[in-house]
């Protein structure tokens, strides 16, 4: 079975952080990465960019655009995709597209700071 | 990351949000600023112990506020209070407020405010910035007297007059309006982006001390545009800023001497800063609402989109300070922009472009370096020997001065016979 780990925190509590604190999070992070990897069971790792970078496009008809994260509480969390583009607009672009094949609800697109492919063996 | 460590990030990043909330209750600073505090050391013995509250602010301004209350009713029993003192005697105790007013737009408005009183127009610049480092990032005087290269007795003495002059400002404390609230906003954005200069404009040898200033306000940035999320003009000077920063580890030889841009080793720029300015830019284009700091910061961009210097779209950055000049007509957006005309259109079209600002850039360093560049260009060497002099001589930093220095050591190569060069 796969799992998806979604990563919750207080962004302004985490800004915070110096870059030795952070660097020494993620060193400690890495080290139990490391050994799933070995494993083979270890999928892509994402860290995601600020929200301030996000935008959200809300899937009714016609589709709406809204700057910053999906902030309502009254719908759930469901998947996601990791698509590449070279821009907001490109993204925009597929968003509309998976809307429109699949309309209500919303997609928060959101820039990914760091990736790591990783490979689960199946 | 040890108790206290993590402990002082929380604090940090609640500050703004709750010495906001207590200036809003108390309207007093210095009274706001204690509770604050008062609340902090509270903190550093509970939160070991009980572990950290879920809403780090909100705890904060609870426990600052009854802690200042208290000492309110212990000075009542020896004098009374004043009878206008209508902020104080009408504040009650109801809990249930507080929770609704921190889920509530309000602290919004609080953040805004808390940095807003900092950029006071009476204020100098210097002190705006030391005002904001103090009271909304929190930083010690002695970590701004560092940043400022100055004593802290004299950095002490700078804030306590900002105070004071802030204090006699009544900035209002009613929700502002729409028109007051974007007025605001640019006032606040102008300070981020001194504060941002502040440490961008270091030379090489203070640059690492400086650093600090820059990171901060990334950081008031984020959270100003966290608050405001559909402004473009935000987005835009947030991504200025990233942009910018994201170049500053290639800034400086290690004998601390500028590195200009083209010759930057540019595997030292940080992508993930560049990726969120990027990001950031594609979100305020959207918007179709261009402003000063979008163009600035597409202009960063199209750099940082540029794998060598040689790919970069000068033509595309030419258009840009087109627009700046139309927006923000200066005689130094011109000056920059005729550093792009040079690379699109040779340096004589530069040189005419640059000619007409000499009157009012006679004392300005840039305009001598840069003219000097073009005239070299040109190979009119005497005269760029002449204009290299005058901006050593108008040089605000030792870096900049040894940046001219090289360019003159080069003009004296170029006039030896080749025998010099090749001995290079």
């Amino acid at each position: 079975m796969l799992y998806a780990i979604l990563c919750y925190h207080d962004e302004d509590f985490v800004g915070s952080w110096s870059k030795e604190q952070d660097q020494e999070v993620m060193k400690k992070l890495t080290v139990v990465q490391d050994k799933l990897a070995k494993q083979g069971r270890l999928g892509p790792v994402a860290r995601l960019l600020p929200t301030t970078a996000a935008t959200t496009l809300r899937k009714e008809n016609p589709p709406l655009v809204l700057d910053g994260p999906y902030a309502e509480t009254k719908e759930q969390l469901l998947g996601f995709y990791l698509i590449d583009c070279n821009n907001l607009d490109e993204a925009l672009d597929v968003a509309r597209d998976l809307g429109a094949a699949n309309p209500g609800g919303a997609y928060e697109i959101r820039p990914v700071g760091m990736f790591v492919p990783g490979g689960v063996a199946k | 990351m040890t108790d206290t460590a993590w402990i002082d990030a929380a604090l940090t990043s609640a500050r703004p949000q709750a010495v906001g909330a207590l200036l809003r209750y108390f309207r007093d600073l210095d009274t706001a600023e204690e509770a604050f505090q008062n609340a902090s050391l509270r903190a550093l013995k509970a939160w070991p112990q009980n572990g950290p509250p879920r809403d780090a602010a909100a705890w904060l301004i609870m426990v600052g506020r009854n802690a200042a209350i208290d000492e309110v009713r212990r000075n009542r029993r020896q004098q009374p209070l004043p009878e206008d003192d209508r902020a104080i005697s009408d504040l009650g105790d109801a809990e249930d407020e507080i929770a609704e007013r921190l889920d509530g737009s309000h602290y919004r408005d609080d953040i805004l405010r808390l940095l807003f009183i900092c950029c006071h127009p009476e204020l100098p610049p210097t002190q705006q910035i030391a005002l904001a480092l103090r009271i909304v990032s929190g930083l010690s005087v002695k970590q701004i007297a560092r940043a400022f290269l100055v004593s802290e007795a004299a950095m002490e003495q700078r804030i306590t007059r900002a105070k004071a002059r802030v204090a006699e400002a009544n900035v209002p404390f009613e929700t502002p309006g729409a028109v007051e609230r974007s007025e605001r906003l640019a006032a606040v954005a102008a300070m981020i982006y001194l504060i941002f200069n502040e440490g961008y404009s270091a030379s090489g040898d203070t640059a690492d001390i400086r650093k600090p200033l820059c990171e901060e306000a990334i950081r008031l940035a984020r959270l100003l545009l966290r608050l405001f999320q559909s402004e473009p003009e935000i987005m835009g000077l947030t991504a200025l800023l990233l942009l910018q920063h994201a170049r500053s580890d290639a800034r400086f030889d290690r004998d601390g001497a500028l590195i200009l841009l083209d010759d930057q080793d540019r595997s030292r720029w940080n992508q993930k800063l560049i990726a969120e300015g990027l990001a950031l830019i594609d979100k305020a284009m959207r918007h179709r609402a261009s402003g000063p700091y979008q163009i600035q910061a597409a202009i960063a961009a199209l750099h940082s989109r540029a794998a060598r210097p040689e790919d970069t779209d000068w033509q595309q950055i030419d258009l840009l300070y087109g627009a700046l000049e139309l927006m923000q007509p200066s005689p130094v957006v011109t000056l920059n922009r005729a550093v792009a005309v040079s690379k699109v259109r040779g340096p004589e079209a530069a040189l005419e472009m640059i000619e007409p600002l000499a009157p009012r850039l006679s004392n300005y360093f840039h305009f001598f370096g840069v003219r000097g560049a073009f005239l070299m260009q040109l190979g009119r060497n005497e005269e760029a020997r002449v204009a290299f002099d005058r901006a050593i001589a108008l040089a605000n930093t030792s870096a900049e001065a040894a940046h001219i220095r090289m360019h003159l050591d080069k003009l004296m190569r170029d006039s030896k016979p080749r025998d010099a060069k090749a001995g290079k």
